[in-house]
């Protein structure tokens, strides 16, 4: 299968840091791929170039089969932001409701999906934490998208809920969906096809959860990270 | 699909708006009180308050909408949510007509308040036809945003933001010729006050209060409104980046 997203060589400067320091991959569509690394790694700033709303990209980098950022793009992709981003000022379901009009599709059973029945016509800025942070999913979700780029979906929330997140994402990646994902739990790596661990800029590697505890000789995924800094 | 990107988005500004109806009554109450207050001022001298009054309806428009454009889009910026718009499908002049459109509709109700309130109670006379009392004030209702959005570019918080009220807006009204005909002040000011989108307004309100009709000057004073609006919204749609650092 093509992947659904590839980069070459790719440079993003921030001021005067190079937050991405020329780094090539790609990712496979209708997969789950984690994105891991600790924070300033350059993770957001990854998913926002693939976004397309990243300044100061430089190298190749092909998303959907068209550039990042194009038109074509825009109308398949779903991008959740690492701080929620929603209008304090309307209720989730006019939340989500714009967000799906706006990508030109409906809003579907994202509510349900999400468990967010209860709080539909509730103000955003009435909500825990928590829950905004599963209303900014749902916005990205809405619309079904090709491709899903979530920054940091699970940090904050209960571990019973981040298990039902991963669970769902498993299940869009079924349906033909694909994922990219980012966390700095390395511990949501099983739940992924495929990871990516980056560090400084660059990608310390890319491969399946499994792949990674057999090349470092453990199945803590903390230590496994150590000992790949320390291999290098 | 462009014109109904452009009406949900519209939609959306005016139900934020909805939620938040006390911010709505100030905006329609405020400009009666303020009239109120100057027909009081005046009382024994209805030529004054006809002459202070009649310009004031150009500048509630712009007030109103200036604080509301430049606050919300101060919000898109730094919530995330103009980030989040803009992997999506919507464009920019998408964004931007449909905030003009929505606020476009809360300043055609405020001037539509407002008249009431000043021709009906306060006794303010218009010569020209009121209905484009009402078309001059949406006119500068779409300056206010276009000035709003510009502004919303220069500031990181909201406190700063509402300081470009003073420096933007109030200039606008102190050499408009409210306080004194442009033609008395000393040329440099008069200069200057050519150059400002709300001394045409104030002009063409001038003229509705003291001609009957529509005369080329007037309909030359909507359309320099008209055009300064264009000018401000399209410097404004470039401070709309799809990409940022």
């Amino acid at each position: 299968m093509a992947p659904a997203v590839e980069f070459e060589g790719l440079t993003v400067d921030r001021g005067a840091r190079r937050v991405l320091q020329g780094i090539s991959g790609s990712f496979a569509a209708g997969r789950v791929t984690g994105l891991f690394g600790p924070s300033g790694s350059g993770k957001s700033t990854l998913i926002r170039a693939i976004a397309g709303v990243q300044m100061r990209v430089q190298g190749r980098l092909e998303v959907l089969g068209s550039q990042a950022g194009s038109a074509g793009v825009r109308r398949q992709l779903g991008y959740m932001t690492q701080a929620p981003a929603l209008y304090e000022d309307l209720t989730v379901t006019e939340n989500v409701d714009y967000f799906a009009t706006v990508r030109g599709g409906q809003r579907g059973e994202v509510l349900e999906r999400l468990q967010l029945t209860e709080q539909a016509s509730q103000l955003v800025r009435d909500l825990s934490g928590g829950q905004r942070a599963r209303v900014s999913l749902a916005a990205a979700l809405v619309a079904t998208p090709r491709l899903l780029l979530l920054d940091e979906p699970t940090v904050g929330l209960d571990p019973l809920l981040r298990r039902e997140l991963w669970q769902l994402f498993r299940q869009l990646a079924a349906e033909g969906c694909t994922l990219l994902v980012s966390s700095h739990v390395l511990d949501e790596a099983r739940h992924c096809d495929e990871v990516i661990l980056l560090r400084e800029g660059r990608i310390l590697a890319q491969l399946t959860p499994a792949a990674l505890a057999a090349r470092t000789g453990t199945e803590d995924l903390d230590d496994a990270f150590v000992r790949l800094v320390e291999g290098e | 699909m462009t014109g109904h990107r452009t009406l949900v988005t519209c939609r959306r500004v005016l139900l934020q708006l909805r939620h938040d109806p006390r911010t709505v009554v100030l905006m329609l109450v405020v400009p009666c009180v303020l009239e109120t207050l100057l027909r009081l001022i005046y009382a024994n001298r209805l030529v004054i308050f006809n002459q202070a009054g009649a310009p004031l309806l150009a500048f509630f428009p712009l007030m109103t909408v200036f604080l509301v454009t430049s606050i919300s889009l101060l919000r898109e910026r730094t919530s995330g949510t103009l980030e989040r718009l803009m992997t999506t499908p919507l464009g920019r002049l998408e964004l931007l007509n449909g905030y003009a459109l929505a606020f476009g509709v809360l300043a055609t109700v405020q001037a539509g308040v407002v008249s009431a309130v000043t021709l009906g109670l306060l006794g303010l006379r218009f010569r020209g036809p009121v209905a484009l009392v009402v078309v001059l004030a949406l006119c500068v209702a779409l300056l206010g945003t276009g000035l709003g959005l510009l502004a919303s570019a220069f500031a990181r918080t909201e406190f700063q933001v509402v300081q470009f009220f003073p420096l933007i807006v109030l200039p606008q009204l102190l050499l408009s010729g409210l306080l004194l005909p442009r033609q008395h002040m000393p040329a440099a000011l008069h200069a200057i006050s050519d150059a400002l989108p709300l001394s045409y307004a104030v002009d063409g309100m001038h003229h509705l209060s003291h001609q009957a009709g529509v005369s080329a000057a007037l309909v030359a004073d909507i359309a320099i409104v008209l055009a300064f609006a264009a000018g401000a919204l399209v410097l404004g749609a470039a401070t709309l980046r799809r990409q940022t650092e």
